[in-house]
């Protein structure tokens, strides 16, 4: 247990080494990346320019500068912003992060649910109406863009439909802390939450019908009837349970990628400051230390939920846990 | 319908979809604590008649006859009243213990869930029962296996295990589909020894399934040779097996491709020569005659069942062959 932990250690710091080395490759070998200029301003003169390099430490190697990087970012967490001077990054990276977790966590509430309602049903009705008229529903979900369907789904609930009663209690675009107002956060998070998962219902829902249908062949099931269980029990019990395996190796990777930042579009059209929206201002600004900063956010996010899957794994299935 | 009989099965149908029949016609029936031997080549119709008698054949088949078991007729009954006896008073396995126990539970769990299915047993009794039905197959630890997974037990445990479950609630028919088939061999003679001592143990009677003759000239109280769908043969075991038996040609063969513990040793194994049976490609009259040493033209209509001895019928226009044929 404490070995498995200790590997994991040592596998996110590598994890963490390896991109970060590769930004800051990739930063500077950008063409107009210089941060000095753009730090001393248009026009500046070659003194000013100078100055500037030497007081970030443009002007030492590059191995030094990514020491200085790393250190500002992981030891002293003090590391600025290039662009807006002295603003902390480390702050706007946590102020931004509950927002996104916000968003992704009732996503993914409504995801699952939905997805396992909808996948299942499909497939305890397998060929009839109601599976047809499911798969292309789920069909359509993945194919509407999300950007799009906010856009679709703002005009109606903030202008159009406004002052309508159906849409009379939605807030103005913007995220509101939990903490400030449980309802006033669930208010203006419900829409961006099922706008966000519309897409995953339809993958999710469609991935696990076809794995329940096959499932549904198998031996075990042919035992599980015979021995004169009730369909629905065969169906949840046997075929869902043993579904469920896939099902979760599934998520762990969506819901990783969104926390990190993948949920980009659906924070920009719905006006939540997020980590998706951070990491976007970070790179067209070419903001090299809020760049860093939030890449190495997702990917802990990334390393830790793949810990939580293989965790999750081990607990759904015993063949794992034995490692066979 | 035979009210002493366990399962008396009449003229029973097994098609799906607009195909021919692919179980056409098939009649036995097993009296209680007895052990019938069903055998006959892979593709023949065994599986298909024992789904049938559980209740399990899949959409879209349709089944059609009687099954009679102890004296209710099963195509008679709702789905509820089938899936009551089902696992209750008939109880099946099957070939590959591996795959036929789901692999997220532990074994104690799914023996318990068909007790809890049947039984108004509440928790410490059922533990007890599963511990007990456990021992009663020989596992020496049957706590281990009880709290193991599926994948965690040999194929030999695993069987076993199944057959405990099978049993967990007493049922009056036992149904093997190929029981041994994926076991070892000297696991296959545990096994078998085990149906054998839990026909007496359980007072069941046994359906066992099998395409080797081997093993039911073990332990079979009578037998029924199935070819393409339909019975060819059926009668005591003595009758088949004896030194001077008379058999039908499709049982000839069948006997001559088993190795032979006693007398002379054959050549070589002779599979019966042709492609095994098929229904869809059945010819008009006897489905055996395409791979028959002795068809004739007599064999162009179907040949009805007809008696040969003790209880002992044939379903051949010829008064049957030797049961040791001349191939060597
Ligand atoms: N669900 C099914 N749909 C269509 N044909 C089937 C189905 N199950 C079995 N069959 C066919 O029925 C025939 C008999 O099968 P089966 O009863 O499994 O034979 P056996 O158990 O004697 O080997 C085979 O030709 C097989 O292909
Ligand atoms: S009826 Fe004819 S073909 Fe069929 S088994 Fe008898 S002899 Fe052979
Ligand atoms: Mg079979």
């Amino acid at each position: 247990m404490a070995g498995a932990f200790l590997r994991r250690l040592g596998q996110t710091v590598f994890v963490l080494f390896g991109i970060s080395v590769l930004v800051f490759a990739v930063f500077f070998a950008t063409p107009g990346a210089d941060p000095s200029a753009r730090i001393a301003g248009r026009g500046a003169s070659p003194e000013t320019l100078a100055a500037v390099r030497h007081e970030y430490g443009f002007d030492r190697s590059m191995p030094v500068q990514y020491a200085m990087l790393m250190k500002k970012l992981f030891i002293t967490r003090d590391l600025a912003s290039f662009v807006d001077r002295g603003e902390r990054v480390i702050p706007e990276v946590l102020h931004a992060a509950p927002v996104t977790m916000s968003l992704v966590g009732g996503a993914a509430v409504i995801w699952v649910f939905a997805s396992v309602l909808m996948g299942t049903l499909a497939a305890a009705t397998r060929g009839s109406l109601l599976d047809r008229v499911l798969m292309i529903a789920g069909l359509i979900g993945i194919s509407l863009p999300v950007f799009w369907l906010g856009e679709v789904v703002n005009l109606f609930t903030q202008s159009r439909l406004h002052h309508s009663w159906a849409f009379s209690w939605v807030p103005g675009l913007g995220y509101v802390p939990f903490s400030t107002s449980p309802i006033g956060w669930f208010k203006a998070l419900v829409l961006p939450w099922c706008t966000l998962a519309v897409l995953f219902v339809g993958i999710y829902g469609r991935v696990l019908r076809a794995d329940l249908v096959a499932t549904m062949q198998e031996d075990f099931i042919r035992t599980a009837r015979a021995k004169g269980l009730s369909p629905a029990r065969v169906l949840l019990r046997h075929g869902l349970r043993t579904s469920m395996v896939t099902f979760v190796s599934l998520f762990g990777l969506d819901f990783a990628q969104l926390v990190g930042g993948g949920a980009l579009l659906t924070e920009v059209v719905f006006g939540l400051q997020g980590v998706g929206r951070l990491t976007y201002q970070a790179l067209a600004n070419l903001d090299l230390p809020l760049v860093m900063a939030t890449v190495m956010y997702s990917a802990v996010f990334v390393v830790l939920a793949n810990a939580l899957v293989d965790i999750l794994y081990a607990v759904l299935d015993p063949r794992v846990r034995d490692g066979r | 319908m035979d009210a002493e009989a366990v399962l008396d099965v009449r003229d029973l149908r097994v098609g799906f979809g607009r195909g021919v029949d692919l179980v056409d016609g098939v009649s036995f029936s097993i009296a209680p604590r007895e052990i019938l031997g069903l055998v006959g080549e892979s593709g023949s119709g065994k599986s298909l008649t024992s789904l049938a008698i559980m209740g399990l054949i899949p959409a879209p088949g349709r089944v059609g006859g009687q099954i009679g078991f102890r004296g209710t007729e099963l195509l008679a009954l709702s789905e509820a009243e089938r899936r009551a006896l089902r696992g209750r008073r008939i109880a099946m396995i099957f070939q590959d213990p591996m795959s036929a126990l789901t692999p997220v539970y532990r074994i104690g769990w799914q023996i318990a869930e068909q007790i809890r299915a049947h039984l108004d047993l509440s928790r410490r009794p059922t533990e007890t029962r599963v511990l007990d039905l456990l021992s009663a197959m020989g596992i020496a630890d049957p706590r281990r296996v009880a709290s193991a997974y599926p994948h965690q037990l040999s194929g030999g445990l695993r069987q076993r295990a199944m057959i405990a479950m099978a049993l967990s609630c007493d049922p009056d028919l036992l149904i093997a589909d190929e029981p041994t088939t994926a076991l070892d061999v000297t696991v296959q003679a545990q096994i078998l020894e085990l149906i054998l001592r839990l026909r007496d143990e359980f007072a069941s009677a046994v359906l066992l399934i099998t395409h080797d003759l081997g093993v039911v000239a073990q332990i079979a109280d009578r037998v029924a040779v199935m070819y393409c769908g339909r019975i060819a043969e059926r009668g005591p075991r003595e009758a088949m097996f004896g030194a001077h038996a008379r058999v039908h040609p499709y049982t000839a063969g069948l006997l001559g491709s088993i190795p032979r513990l006693h007398g002379p040793r054959v050549a070589r194994l002779a599979a019966i020569p042709g492609s095994p049976p098929n229904a869809a490609l059945r010819p008009p009259g006897c489905a055996f005659s395409p791979r028959c040493a002795h068809a004739s033209a007599r064999c162009d209509t179907p040949p009805p069942i007809v008696p040969l001895g003790d209880a002992h019928e044939i379903a051949c226009i010829l008064p049957a062959v030797a049961a040791e044929p001349d191939h060597v």
